[in-house]
């Protein structure tokens, strides 16, 4: 490598990180803030000085979204994509940005200073259309307010300097500044109400450590991220394993496009999941605990760095805690842009510092886990759960909620509703009575558990929102009656098409064809047979897939067709079978405007 | 019964099973066929082409990274794993650009034996014609990418002489690629680079220079379409 200036600023951030391998992707994104790409040369470099194969490190870094070996612009602006977004007008902020930039996304401006790409659901679904520029989130982003960011962008303002009000509560604290608001509408009894620091570890440390995990397999709390497994059987299994050091990761890699309860959590509550984190610690005997941040709430990193320092100070967390000879600790590592890293053991990797790609199971986490030590990885939500039922009992806890479903959940409700936002239920309640609450008016369809979950229509609106019915990791999206359902359907297909991993076959390939299989039913080349063979198609990727986003990702698609067949089945053709012409015009319409020309009269198709 | 062996049914038959094997390696030590792409030999298995896809207990699994357990019974050859088995490798060919006549592992390949085992004739998917490179830089080897199915053989089993990982795999998705470290040139030997072909169940790694030196017709799979057992002939 020539430039020895470059050389030695890497080598300043491997020496940061003691050249630890886990720490391989905080180095890379230190790597891409500062000069905004990860060149072929800083690849080698770092290879050769952390003693790491260099494929090895090219795998990590070319995996993750916000990584990218070429310059992502000096203001690299992420706009969200997520169908949220959509119905809240990004179409129109994209083009004045592309107006205003004089560049397409995908690309930088001519003299690298601005770069603008599309990204995933960045979890401000009740604040859209949201945008990243350089980690710091813009929400409520208008067509007018793009020529003012881009403006100050050109004239190289500092980020922070272009935000508008702060956002309410924590957010505007000086360490978050951000203008996001938490919108939370309805308060209940495990979060948003008394909390006293400490009162609940001193509890858990009373009752000793296996009695706590009695109480949580007793309260019948089950994992908060949308998976549902038992959080107590899950820590008795880690804690039974053999080994010498155990892990307790907190899974803040809230991906699913439509929640984004766990960034309100990490604003307001971050002490009661450390402290979550810690009970759980001190019940499975673990010494460490990781909290992985998803690169999208990077702006809240300084917030929690500082939470655990106060609670550090006074003994919650550290060496010796609350004067006991107990001892936790919590740091935090940050994800670079990828959904799949919401799937356990592709968390556990990417801590690791590797690619986000899930492990083969057995062996589970909760023997092989994070180094291959017993790992327990729980949603924020349910150590925030686990501590209120050390505190309270797991009776009280039992006492709410439906006979599978103990306690309360945490919804994130946005779309088209008067109130989206932030509730805290019982498990239980009907969509019906959740749609009345958020001020829904004329639903035409609600996305539970975001696109991985279900799409319903009007006629299940009294189902109930529980693991033995409708089960959610907290989205709750509502679709209303003015809404193109099949280009929503389209849009969490293409989520889904761009976060596979690409590890296994039905995942990578099976999510491109259903895409391209709805596009061809969409622009009315579709027949019968072809609903059939994309539900087919459905089932094959869904039975073959290797982890849990192949499993669920025909999802939108399968259960639109399913509760909503009469929308499917009017864009078909069911005059014939298959269909042998084609229109000409049709599929030359594209070509032609290119070129400025009109479709000839003599090409004119036959139908 | 031996020390060691369980009993597992494979399709009604009853077999002996080591204990702590897959279910691939269980149905390969009772000469009963199960296809594979992306398992191969003693490499520790990924998972990748879910070809050997079976039915445990009215429950779709992976083969290759299950493993017996006694009184297993497994579902193998039943017309549904038959058409869902097919379905895969059709993703395979409509994902990539797989023209037989002109490849030189025809004949030799494992994707396109399959795929006449399972009487593919036009894929159901329709073809996506992907833009894929060749990459050709290296002395003795050249990359195919067109024909590669990303089941990462190379990369869990072609090593340096040293140890060291030479290939790996970048991006994600559908740009999922394979890669060889290009800032170590020498350490491609011919060896190495035959080897590389001689894992890679397509045509993605092919040695340069000596092609086609088994005329068409006396290829493994010419006459018996795919009764091979992890790649080689019975």
């Amino acid at each position: 490598m020539a430039d020895n200036a470059l050389q030695t600023a890497v080598k300043g951030i491997v020496e940061k990180y003691h050249g630890d391998r886990t720490e391989l992707l905080a180095i890379l994104l230190e790597v891409q803030e500062k000069w905004r790409r990860i060149s072929p040369e800083v690849i080698t470099f770092l290879s050769e000085e952390m003693d790491i194969p260099r494929v090895h490190i090219e795998s990590t870094a070319t995996f993750y979204h916000f990584l990218s070996r070429t310059h992502r612009g000096n203001y690299t602006v992420y706009l969200n994509t997520s169908a949220t977004a959509e119905m809240a007008g990004a179409a129109e902020v994209a083009k004045a940005l592309e107006k205003e930039v004089g560049v397409g996304f995908g690309k930088n401006s001519p003299d690298n200073r601005i770069g603008l790409r599309t990204t995933s659901c960045i979890g401000m679904c009740d604040q859209e259309p949201a945008l990243l520029i350089n980690g710091i989130v813009f929400t409520k982003v208008s067509p007018a307010r793009v020529k003012d960011l881009v403006e100050g962008m050109k004239a190289g303002v500092p980020v922070r300097e272009l935000l508008g009000e702060p956002g309410d509560s924590n957010n505007s604290l000086p360490q978050i500044q951000a203008e996001v608001q938490n919108h939370i509408r309805r308060k209940g009894p495990v979060f948003f109400t008394d909390y006293i620091p400490g009162a609940a570890l001193k509890k858990a440390m009373e009752h000793g450590s296996l009695e706590v995990i009695e109480m949580v397999k007793k309260a019948g709390l089950r994992g908060r991220g949308g998976a549902g497994f038992p959080t107590g059987q899950k820590w008795g299994f880690c804690r039974a394993a053999e080994a010498d050091a155990r892990y307790v990761i907190c899974n803040a890699d809230e991906g699913e496009p439509g929640t984004f309860k766990d960034r309100v959590l990490l604003t307001e509550l971050p002490e009661l999941i450390f402290e979550g984190m810690t009970i759980a610690g001190y019940a499975v005997e673990a010494k460490e605990g990781i909290l992985y941040l998803r690169a999208e709430y990077g702006y809240l990193r300084e917030h929690l760095e500082q939470t655990l320092a106060s609670m550090r100070s006074r003994q919650l967390l550290g060496r010796r805690i609350l004067g006991t000879r107990f001892s936790f600790d919590i740091r935090i590592k940050q994800g670079a842009g990828a959904y799949i890293c919401g799937e356990e053991s592709a968390l556990i990797e990417s801590a690791e510092g590797k690619r986000g790609q899930p492990r083969n199971r057995p062996p589970f986490p909760v023997t092989a886990g994070y180094l291959h030590k017993p790992t327990i990885v729980n949603n924020p939500e349910t150590f925030g759960c686990a501590l209120k039922i050390v505190l309270e009992g797991a009776d009280w806890f039992r006492s709410m909620g439906t006979a599978a479903s103990a306690g309360v959940k945490l919804l994130s409700i946005a779309g088209d509703c008067k109130r989206p936002g932030v509730y805290e239920v019982e498990w239980g309640k009907t969509v019906r009575e959740l749609l009345e609450m958020c001020g829904a008016e004329s639903p035409l369809a609600v996305q539970v558990g975001g696109p991985s979950g279900t799409c319903i229509s009007e006629k299940q609106f009294d189902r109930k929102i529980c693991y033995e019915d409708l089960s959610t990791g907290g989205a709750f999206t509502v679709f209303g009656k003015n809404r193109d359902l099949l280009s929503l359907v389209h849009n969490h297909m293409r989520f889904f098409q761009e976060e596979t991993c690409g590890f296994c076959v039905p995942c990578r390939a099976g999510n491109t064809l259903l895409v391209k299989a709805l596009e061809k039913v969409m622009i009315g080349n579709g027949t019968a047979r072809d609903l059939e063979d994309i539900r087919k198609l459905g089932v094959m990727v869904k039975v073959a897939s290797r982890c849990g986003l192949g499993q669920t990702s025909p999802n939108p698609i399968l259960t639109a067709m399913e509760n909503f067949p009469e929308l499917f089945q009017g864009v078909v053709r069911n005059d014939v079978d298959y269909l042998s012409q084609f229109d000409l015009n049709f599929a030359l319409a594209d070509s032609c405007l290119l070129v400025n020309r009109m479709p000839s009269s003599s090409t004119k198709g036959e139908e | 019964m031996e020390q060691g062996y369980i009993k597992v049914t494979i399709d009604g038959r009853e077999v002996l099973a080591k204990e702590g094997q897959s279910i691939v390696q269980a149905a390969r030590d009772n000469e009963i066929f199960m296809p594979t792409l992306c398992d191969f030999k003693s490499l520790a298995p990924a998972g990748t082409c879910r070809i050997c896809t079976v039915k445990v207990g009215g429950k779709f699994m992976p083969g290759c990274t299950t493993h017996v357990s006694y009184g297993m019974v497994v579902e193998n050859e039943s017309p549904e794993l038959m058409d869902l088995r097919k379905g895969l490798i059709e993703m395979l060919f409509v994902e990539g650009n797989h023209q037989c006549p002109m490849c030189e592992k025809s004949g030799n390949c494992e994707l396109q034996s399959l795929a006449y085992r399972y009487k593919m004739l036009v894929p159901r998917f329709p073809f996506l014609f992907p833009h894929r490179k060749v990459e050709a830089q290296f002395p003795h080897l050249l990359i195919e990418h067109n024909r590669c199915i990303q089941c990462l053989r190379c990369v869990r089993g072609v090593k340096a002489k040293d140890g060291q990982d030479l290939f790996g795999f970048i991006k994600r998705g559908s740009d999922m690629r394979v890669t060889i470290d290009a800032t170590v040139p020498d350490a491609l030997t011919p060896e190495i680079a035959q080897k590389a072909m001689d894992i890679c169940p397509v045509g993605a790694l092919i040695h340069k220079r000596i092609g086609f030196q088994v005329p068409i017709g006396q290829r493994n799979f010419d006459h018996e379409p795919a009764a091979h057992l992890d790649g080689e002939k019975p």
